[in-house]
């Protein structure tokens, strides 16, 4: 069952998934990237039903990025996530979108930042954060090993540990994990953690 | 769903409660709604509960000379099957198919829908649509009628400017790139034939073989699935259609009969 968490470090925010669409019994897809980078220095990363994740994720970034157009300035990270949060409070009394967000984002004056975001519009700023199944998992992982000066290297090293512990005591566990990182160069993807692959095309 | 509000209308028969009390003045109409605190909540589980399993296999992949698109042909309502010959495989232009899992006419529709729009693209923009997008125009009308009782699972194959092109569209509003997709009841053994036969580099020949017989092996387990097992491959000169055979006699192709040995012969029992 899907499985979102990530953590903010010295200078840095970590966001990783897991990368299963599964419909009931079955996976239809273990390849399937689940962070959106929003924009330059922003990672959304979302877990719902699958129809309202893809069109709310992108209704945001198209939003956020409407806002730079119109105004010259982007959205800072804070911005961005109390936007998402309205969006999901004006839509949780029409029609809900079941979607639950770890932003993470970095900015010039405030530096790294994370802020947790649920399907009923609860927004919080947290140094570490998880939705889903693997959450029970992670969340202790973290809570026992994480400190706020972490390097990079010791932040991957504790989200492997997370990843090792969900696929180790969860029954539901995916196979597949993505990690992304936003820090002062940029949001990008940072690794891979696959135990199985789907067959290599070119165009895929 | 929908509720009956015939009595409502003024010309139909009255039916509300009729004792000596109410004799004599008009009472309003009524009808039963059911016993719940969340009416559209039950009316959503209602649809929810009655909705088709998709009784169907089907399947397509992405291989080295392009996609390889392959369905059974059963339509059941319940345990009565009412179609041995459906075509489940939807040309949507000579260079795109929709494959149909989940309520026939939506499927048909929304895919007629999808080929009008994918030609006005081609005559607005003097190019071909691509697959990305004819999905993506697909998903999003289905994601606009989402909760209102569509029931689609299809995969769009085709071919466009970037090469082969496969995705899976649901009428939940999910979609997905990929490169092997089954959906229907059939589903788990197309699969389990499937991921076990892939692989990328294979021939026309072999791709299509993998896919009859990943077909052949649903409809032997699934009873909703069955009929005739029809492939076809799209290239970069379109689609094609390669085969389409009676899944009876693919049987008897795989499994020819052989004649058995006899455990015992009966014989006359002398003096009876």
């Amino acid at each position: 069952m899907e499985c979102v968490f990530g953590l903010v470090g010295e200078g840095y925010a970590i966001v990783a998934a897991d990368t299963s669409a599964v419909h009931s019994i079955l996976v239809h897809k273990s390849n399937e990237d689940k962070i959106m980078v929003l924009d330059s220095h922003k990672l959304i990363a979302a877990s719902g039903e699958p129809g309202d994740r893809v069109q709310f994720t992108e209704y945001i970034q198209k939003n956020v990025a409407l806002y730079h157009f119109r105004n010259g300035i982007p959205l800072t990270t804070a911005a961005a996530a109390n936007f998402t949060r309205g969006e999901l409070a004006t839509a949780l009394r029409k029609n809900p979108y079941f979607v639950n967000i770890l932003l993470a984002g970095y900015d010039k004056e405030t530096g790294p930042s994370l802020y947790y975001i649920d399907y009923i519009a609860t927004l919080h700023k947290v140094d570490k954060g998880a939705f889903g199944y693997g959450s029970y998992f992670s969340l202790a992982t973290m809570d026992r090993h994480y400190h706020s000066r972490m390097s990079v290297e010791e932040a991957i090293e504790l989200v492997d540990q997370c990843i090792t512990e969900i696929r180790s005591r969860l029954v539901v566990a995916p196979p597949n994990f993505v990690i992304k990182i936003v820090d002062k160069d940029g949001a990008r993807e940072y690794a891979w953690r696959e135990t199985v692959k789907e067959a290599a095309v070119a165009s895929a | 769903m929908k509720l009956n509000t015939s009595g409502l209308e003024s010309t139909a028969p009255f039916f509300g409660l009729s004792n000596e009390l109410l004799d004599g003045f008009s009472a309003a109409p009524f009808f039963e709604v059911p016993n719940t605190t969340n009416f559209d909540g039950f009316q959503k589980e209602a649809i929810q509960m009655v909705k088709p399993a998709k009784g169907t296999t089907t399947l397509a992949f992405i291989f080295k000379e392009g996609v390889m698109v392959a369905a059974d042909s059963r339509a059941s309502m319940g345990g009565y099957i009412s179609s041995q010959s459906v075509k489940k495989i939807i040309e949507i232009n000579p260079y795109m198919l929709g494959t149909m899992a989940g309520g026939a006419a939506d499927c048909q529709f929304w895919h007629r829908n999808l080929g009008i729009k994918c030609r006005l693209h081609e005559l607005a923009n003097k190019r071909r649509i691509s697959v990305t997008g004819a999905s993506k125009l697909l998903a999003n009308i289905l994601y606009s009628y989402r909760g209102m009782g569509l029931s689609v699972g299809t995969m769009i194959a085709g071919w466009d400017e970037t090469g082969p092109g496969l995705y899976y569209v649901d009428s939940e509003g999910g979609r997905l790139k990929g490169t092997r997709f089954s959906v229907g009841s059939g589903s788990p053994y197309a699969y389990g034939v499937l991921d076990n036969g892939y692989r990328y580099d294979m021939s026309i020949e072999e791709a299509a073989e993998l896919a009859r017989r990943s077909i052949y092996h649903a409809t032997f387990r699934d009873g909703a699935s069955g009929g005739v097992a029809s492939v076809y491959y799209v290239g970069p000169d379109g689609w094609k259609k390669l085969s389409g055979d009676d899944v009876g006699e693919l049987h008897y192709k795989y499994y020819p009969v052989t004649p058995s040995t006899v455990e015992q012969e009966m014989v006359e029992v002398a003096g009876a």
